[in-house]
């Protein structure tokens, strides 16, 4: 399913169909809500022509932590189940202005924290090619709308991989973008110093065009970047770089198959491919999970039962407002990384934790610099297995996290990094490559891809 | 190896602003022992005369011009996101 296949169709049609589409795909659990009225209100006025754009009519879903009119924003959880948000995502607001429709609200972790979307308060997503099966996450519901041929389009947000992860395991393509490429405003927040606003799609050309679609400078959020999205260093130099440290003894043979095979296809394109060293790769999830949680934890702060948002019905007092409705609005997993942010900034550890955590985040982002001085992209697989079993991650915080040790790193730095489908394991389960470039090579960087995807 | 006692997690309980049940106390003790154990791996490293990063763009210090925007969002709309209200106040229990 290709965005073109929607611009010449009537948008009340392309609405409905997707709407239908929606409804039978109910038990992936992919989507919470459905925009149904607003969605036929906005295609009616597309097709009385007062809105136009270069997305005209095409239908689009929205992870559910991206503010939006409609219906309930809820974050995926108990906090947020009934918010109606008063403004919405910078993001949305462009798509909508290009004519595109949003249909409804896709299922995450919630408040994003989790890579599976198994920790969402309405039931996890399940894989579109095995429903015994994750998702991925954060940004589950989006992956699986597009990979379920329900939109052509959907967004994501990605602090640590929430939307290369999910677009591996359901093979499409997933875009985390340059950090501040896209705004983040109107997106709840969760890490803020990592925090990417992307997208999912069936092909590259699709992925791109909504890609600079977002993208620009927004002066609700003061860490967009002025440089446009076409602005894009080339890949002059031709060489890849395979990173060694992803492609260890313990990662999965089909996965690691998968990225030599895509390598190849890098070679018939003229790209001199080595293997390189990223030895802070080791250190990249130890440093994520002291910074963001920290991150959460001061993020988070907001939801206390006040102003909106959950209040507890048996808060007597001030103090218990705050511990009651938190705690009965946050799941555990949200629960889990603010105690761990608390930690790793109260007094007395945050000299051996969160400021050790900032200065070996240097020397990530110095590895990377200087990687990119010789080589275009750096290659690599985008989590150690295919899609893992639901409930199978769930007891262990520690070895839910280690599906993350491939996506941090460029997490960390900033950097762009396209996952994009690569094959199937021996179950039949997509796998996904992992392209990570400089910042601001985001477009360069799927137009690679685009060309691999032309290849015989 | 940190090792959390219930003392720490209350302790953490309080800064974090989370009442927790008994059973979410003991399954997050558990979490903090073995996540902070794992994110100690950083003592391996000589972090010596590094300067520490807070975020990843080049940007400094950028300014809006100070020009007011109407977002169109009205008072009583925000009232409404509001668990309780009165008088066009947010209401909330008693504080002493």
């Amino acid at each position: 399913m290709k965005i073109q296949d929607f611009l010449d169709s009537s948008a009340i049609d392309n609405v409905k169909k997707a709407l239908e589409r929606a409804k039978s795909h109910s038990e992936s659990g992919a989507l919470i809500s459905l925009t149904e009225e607003r969605a036929m209100e906005r295609a009616k006025l597309v097709d009385a022509g007062e809105i136009s754009g270069r997305l005209k009519g095409v239908p689009f879903i929205v992870k559910d932590n991206f503010l939006a009119f409609g219906g309930p924003t809820t974050a995926a959880s108990n906090m947020l189940k009934t918010f109606d948000a008063p403004v919405q995502a910078t993001a949305v607001e462009k798509l909508e202005a290009e004519g595109a429709i949003c249909i409804g609200k896709a299922n995450l972790d919630a408040f994003a924290h989790g890579g599976s979307t198994e920790n969402s308060a309405f039931g996890p997503t399940k894989n579109a090619v095995d429903d015994q099966r994750v998702a991925g996450g954060s940004s589950g519901g989006s992956a699986v709308s597009v990979a379920l041929d329900i939109v052509p389009f959907a967004l994501g947000s990605d602090t640590g991989g929430s939307i290369r992860q999910p677009a591996s395991f359901n093979g499409v393509v997933g875009v985390k973008p340059t950090y501040g490429m896209v705004s983040r405003f109107g997106v709840v927040a969760m890490a803020s110093s990592t925090d990417t606003i992307g997208c999912f799609a069936t092909n590259a050309a699709d992925a791109d065009l909504i890609m600079e679609i977002m993208a620009g400078q927004d002066r609700r959020d003061m860490t967009t970047l002025t440089r446009s999205w076409q602005d894009s260093p080339s890949l002059s130099r031709k060489k890849v770089g395979v990173i060694r440290q992803f492609m260890a003894d313990g990662i999965d043979a089909d996965v690691k198959r998968a990225t030599t095979d895509y390598v190849e296809k890098l070679k018939k394109l003229g790209y001199e491919v080595e293997d390189v060293d990223l030895d802070m790769a080791k250190y990249a999830l130890a440093i994520y999970y002291i910074i963001v949680p920290a991150e959460v934890m001061s993020n988070l702060a907001r939801y206390d039962g006040v102003h909106y948002g959950h209040r507890s019905e048996s808060a007597r007092t001030l103090v218990d407002l705050y511990g009651k409705s938190r705690d009965e609005g946050f799941e555990l997993e949200n629960k889990r990384r603010i105690m761990i942010g608390s930690f790793v900034l109260s007094s007395g550890f945050f000299d051996a934790y969160y400021l050790k955590a900032q200065k070996a985040r240097a020397l990530l982002i110095n590895e990377f610099k200087q990687l990119f001085e010789q080589y275009d992209v750096l290659v690599g697989p985008v989590s150690p297995t295919p899609a893992f079993r639901l409930g199978e991650n769930t007891a262990d915080p520690i070895k839910m996290y280690l599906a993350d040790v491939m996506t941090v790193p460029a997490s960390i730095a900033g950097l762009p990094a396209m996952s994009i489908p690569a094959g199937v394991s021996s179950e039949g389960l997509p796998v996904g490559v992992q392209l990570i470039g400089n910042h601001h090579a985001d477009h360069s960087l799927l137009m690679l891809a685009q060309e691999v995807e032309e290849l015989a | 190896m940190t090792k959390f006692s219930l003392s720490d997690i209350s302790h953490l309980a309080t800064l974090s602003g989370l009442t927790l049940t008994d059973s979410e106390a003991e399954q997050l003790r558990s979490s903090l022992d073995s996540v902070i154990g794992y994110v100690g791996m950083l003592d391996e490293l000589d972090v010596d005369g590094v300067e520490p990063v807070y975020q990843v763009t080049d940007l400094y210090n950028v300014h809006e011009d100070d020009e007011i925007i109407d977002d169109g969002v009205g008072r009583d709309q925000l009232l409404s996101l509001a668990p309780d209200s009165a008088n066009g106040q947010i209401k909330v229990p008693k504080v002493l």
